[in-house]
């Protein structure tokens, strides 16, 4: 991609990359001026004009595929056949729903034993407290139904995701034309805000836990691909021969060596399939999934903030156990035993584990707390907590904080620069876009950003959508401001750096939804809230890429540049910013892909953009409608990935980082 | 099938790498240098290589990186299809064999050795040593029992249950043997198995290598781009440059008679009395037999520099091991090769 725009940059005969930027940021401006005097249709397109896009596909949905192709009926027997059998297994076990195979559910203090015999097994006595200590609090706090509720669900949606992307990447490995088939496809679904997901869900599988767990699998199914791909692709060539003079079949070629021998990207996966389902199957509470997102925007909305505090402490204590747990079974290689240890030996943690849960199970038969913590017994402090944090935002040292920060960032900085955004006319706005786009990646980003801004402007949606990326831009400017210099901080020491990392992979593995709380508890219910939850959530990303941009700046450069005498200061700015600049892109590139995300998710607190709209049509069966809001935030998002990508890509090549 | 009908005979063989080989090679006029083909978009991997390797025999293939020799013997084994040409093992035309022949064929002929060892990390020694035989659907007891009888021959014992990741390199590349030798092959790839290793393990390995092959009496195509590894190890060795043979011959009469400059240049460097045995300095007795005791056809010329320098006779009598004449040497010819032609 990175040579087609080189070429082009040096192609084009008479005018300079910069003068072509310079006169399409004139004319934008020359547009905006003349607003007033500008014909309406050159400020916005006239309603005539926009095709009822959501009629097509709304006409497309109802009568192609539903009553003529009837694909309803096969998802539908599919949701309410094998999927409904197989969530219906999982909540009779950890639930206890009223099921097959009618055991359930599992005393609490079964499954926290096990939990912990996990833990230890993949990292020792720390992950035994992590796993034993999650199941532990759940329980006590009283959020064990709807902690499972939630799991039963991930339980079912992790290993279809797994299944499914692993097939599919094995495919994508195996024909190239299915690679390439696939992958813009994979590129679009990642993007997708995550709402568009949910409404076709409903439509074709039923409302509740089975188009959950339909939506939460289609959410995690493209990183499993993409790695599964990857592993099988980076095999080693040696490997891959020996297997083949060993005689193996194709089969056993797959089996026995191909798969084992790229365990570590598909665990890589995996780990990212678990992750993304439990992050989406707390967001299903849109469509009135019970369980622990249910819970938690049932009290958000209520505003009791004690017991959202406290129901994301165990969202964000299930994320990290499942995200660690994960990650060491990636690097958690077999141990040999010596020849001749008995089966006892080889296989204890197995038999740990099943002497945990069986005698778990018995005494839980005898002592009522062990099995069920009622809700008398439970330590929830959520009252308690509520006072204390509404106590403490009632301090008026506190209020005078956040309401001048609220009026500060509303009226000087946030409303204006909205405002201001609206005021532009939309070919002015489409111009300012492909230009900057030009000007960081080259013509191909250009001509995408033309083509993807104008589908917006034709949507119908345009104030809409101009009021989204207005909500990603301030946030991630602002996030910027945070993050940045965090990360020039923290990489100047090597413990600073691995502090802050890890702290950054540890809230990279919490739900998005989570970053809601802060930003509630804080500012409550106003356009700040909005976008300081997205702050909240893109300065993870910038942060972590520029400490890993900084950090490796490779060591003879960094001694050059002292060696030439250069101060911090002059350090920072001419070796060792510019060299992490690449990679920091790539940050930032992130932080936009998550704030278009959360900008949506945010719509519950109540905005004017297309995630609202978005939100709205979940409760009825607007399909067209859906689509054409999902696309919008789809395109809008692909157009800042593939400018900052490609002038990463070009960046990285020209100082021979790639 | 005879004693001397050869175990691999390849004829013309081709393995061109582009986007229509096969059809570049049947238009190609004939001659084209590598070059050329280069520049037709195409790398000749293999060039019109005609070699056989006779039953028990030891070929070395020789040449730097890229010259070929890796590509050739993954044609031998059918890892990679030929271009054109045929290849026969054991009289078997392999390119006429279908996916279960060519199956069939590995799982009992042919064990490889890999450069990178190609262990399968997810496996341990004894598991790795049974993959062939696993492979095959061998018996999990029959299996056991055969790969730690190979892995007591390499020298592994107690290291069954250890995963690659364990073992050192020298280690990890005697598991590479044993799994080779697990099925009992009749021939023996070897891809330059001691390259990765240090000189001092690889000097280790090379003699045991030669004790197995004493041991065993396999066929070998062994693959190496260290010189000195081809003379010491060879019966025969074949250098190739740009994907062909270049020559291929003993060891004693590459050093004595290079048949090309490139072939020249390698055996500058060389101590040519190291390599060159008293046999092949021998010529037919005629008439007279001469008096004295004779030298061993066995030795090489270094092992006889006291003896040649000492010795007042014209003409060496030759010996082989029984003690029988096989031909007389010239003294003058033998110090030559000695110490060098005087100019």
């Amino acid at each position: 991609m990175a040579d087609i725009a080189t070429k082009i940059d040096t192609d084009t005969p008479g005018l300079p990359p910069m003068r072509i930027v310079q006169l399409m940021v004139g004319l934008a401006l020359v547009l905006t001026l003349a607003r007033p005097v500008l014909p309406d249709f050159l400020v916005r397109l006239p309603e005539s004009w926009i095709p009822p896009l959501a009629d097509w596909l709304d006409y497309f949905f109802n009568v192609i595929v539903i009553e003529t192709l009837r694909i309803n009926e096969l998802t539908r027997w599919f949701a309410e056949g094998p999927l409904d059998f197989m969530l219906g297994f999982t909540a009779n076990l950890l639930e206890g729903k009223h099921r097959w195979p009618f055991v359930g559910p599992l005393p609490w203090s079964c499954v926290a034993a096990v939990a912990a015999v996990i833990g230890y097994y993949l990292g020792g006595w720390r992950f035994a407290l992590l796993g034993g200590g999650t199941f532990v609090w759940t329980a006590m706090v009283g959020q064990w139904k709807i902690a499972m509720q939630t799991l039963s669900v991930l339980a079912v949606a992790a290993p279809l995701a797994f299944f499914i992307g692993l097939l599919m990447g094995i495919a994508a490995w195996k024909w190239n034309w299915f690679d390439r088939a696939v992958k813009p496809f994979l590129a679009i679904l990642q993007t997708i805000p995550f709402f568009t997901y949910l409404l076709p869900a409903v439509i074709f599988f039923k409302v509740g836990p089975t188009a959950g767990a339909i939506a939460t699998t289609i959410y995690a199914i493209p990183p499993m691909v993409l790695m599964t791909a990857l592993g099988l692709k980076k095999v080693s060539p040696e490997i891959v021969e020996a297997g083949k003079m060993s005689g193996s079949t194709r089969w056993q070629m797959l089996t026995k060596v191909y798969i084992p021998s790229a365990r570590t990207e598909i665990l890589v996966g995996v780990n990212q399939v678990i992750m993304l389902c439990l992050a989406m199957v707390v967001l299903t509470a849109f469509i009135g999934m019970p369980g622990l997102g249910g819970k938690l925007l049932a009290m958000m909305n209520s505003f009791k903030l004690g017991r959202s505090f406290e129901i994301g402490v165990t969202i964000v204590l299930v994320a990290v156990m499942l995200d660690r747990f994960s990650k060491a079974w990636v690097v958690k290689l077999p141990e040999h035993h010596e020849r001749g240890t008995s089966w006892f030996v080889r296989h204890k943690y197995l038999v740990a584990a099943v002497v945990g849960f069986v005698a778990f199970l018995l005494i839980a038969q005898f002592v009522e707390i062990l099995d069920k913590v009622g809700r008398r017994q439970s330590l929830s402090m959520g009252k308690e907590m509520d006072a204390l944090i509404k106590g403490f935002l009632a301090i008026d040292a506190v209020q005078a904080i956040t309401g001048w920060m609220r009026y500060f960032l509303n009226v000087w900085v946030l409303i204006p620069f909205r405002n201001a955004l609206l005021y532009i006319p939309t070919p002015a706005f489409i111009l300012l876009v492909v230009s900057f786009a030009y000007w960081l990646g080259g013509k191909r980003p250009a001509i995408f950003a033309a083509t993807f801004f104008t589908i917006v402007a034709f949507s119908g949606w345009w104030d809409r959508s101009v009021i989204t990326l207005y909500s990603v831009i301030s946030a991630v400017i602002l996030s910027m401001f945070i993050g940045i210099p965090l990360g020039i901080f923290a990489s100047r020491s090597e413990k600073w750096s691995t502090r802050i990392l890890l702290l950054c992979d540890t809230a990279q593995t919490f739900p998005s939804f989570i970053y809601l709380l802060p930003a509630i508890m804080l500012f409550g219910v106003s356009d700040v809230t909005v976008v300081l939850s997205i702050v909240i959530f893109t300065t993870v990303p910038l942060t972590r890429y520029t400490i890993e941009g900084l950090r490796n700046v490779p060591g003879e450069m960094t001694e050059a540049a002292d060696m030439s005498g250069a101060t911090k200061r002059q350090k920072l700015l001419s070796v060792q910013l510019p060299l992490a600049l690449p990679t920091m892109a790539v940050g930032f590139n992130q932080a936009i892909m998550f704030a278009f995300f959360m900008v949506i998710i945010a719509a519950f607190i109540g905005t004017q953009d297309l995630g609202q709209e978005l939100q709205r049509t979940l409760a009825g069966t607007d399909l067209g409608k859906n689509f054409v809001l999902g696309m919008n935030v789809a395109l809008m998002a692909l157009t800042f990935d593939l400018t900052i990508m490609n002038w990463a890509q070009k960046r990285k090549k020209a100082l021979g980082l790639s | 099938m005879s004693d001397s009908t050869p175990v691999i005979s390849c004829k013309n063989v081709w393995k061109l790498f582009g986007p229509n080989p096969k059809q570049y090679l049947a238009d190609m006029a004939p001659g084209r240098s590598f070059d050329e083909i280069r520049a037709d978009g195409y790398i000749a991997g293999v060039k019109d290589v005609s070699v056989e390797v006779g039953r028990g025999e030891m070929l070395v293939i020789m040449g730097l990186s890229g010259s070929g020799k890796s590509t050739l013997v993954r044609c031998f084994s059918r890892l990679h299809d030929i271009t054109g040409g045929t290849i026969e093992v054991d009289g078997q035309d392999i390119g006429e064999l279908d996916e279960n022949g060519l199956i069939e064929m590995r799982r009992n002929k042919m064990g490889m050795v890999f450069q990178s060892f190609g262990l399968l990390p997810h496996r341990t020694v004894l598991d790795n040593v049974a993959f062939p035989l696993e492979m095959r659907g061998q018996d999990r007891h029959d299996r056991r029992e055969r790969a730690l009888e190979v892995i007591k021959l390499v020298g592994l014992e107690g290291r069954e249950e250890y995963f690659p990741r364990e073992l050192s390199g020298g280690q990890q590349q005697r598991v590479g043997i044993a799994r080779s030798l697990a099925i009992e092959p009749d021939i023996w790839f070897l891809d330059e198995p001691f390259s990765a290793l240090d000189p001092l393990i690889r000097r280790e390995m090379q003699d045991e290598f030669l004790r197995l092959q004493e041991m065993l009496g396999k066929t070998i195509v062994f693959i190496t781009h260290d010189f000195d590894e081809a003379l010491r190890l060879a019966d025969r060795i074949a250098i190739m440059k740009d994907g062909a043979v270049e020559q291929c011959d003993t060891p004693d009469q590459i050093v004595l008679n290079p048949q090309t400059p490139y072939v020249e240049k390698f055996t500058e460097e060389i101590e040519k009395s190291r390599v060159v045995h008293a046999r092949v300095l021998a010529n037919p007795v005629n008439g007279t037999a001469p008096e004295g005791e004779p030298v061993r056809a066995g030795h090489t010329i270094l092992q006889l520099a006291r003896q040649l320098v000492n010795d007042a006779r014209e003409e060496l009598p030759v010996a082989n091991k029984k003690g029988e004449l096989i031909g007389v040497m010239n003294r003058q010819e033998a110090l030559d090769v000695l110490l060098g032609k005087d100019t």
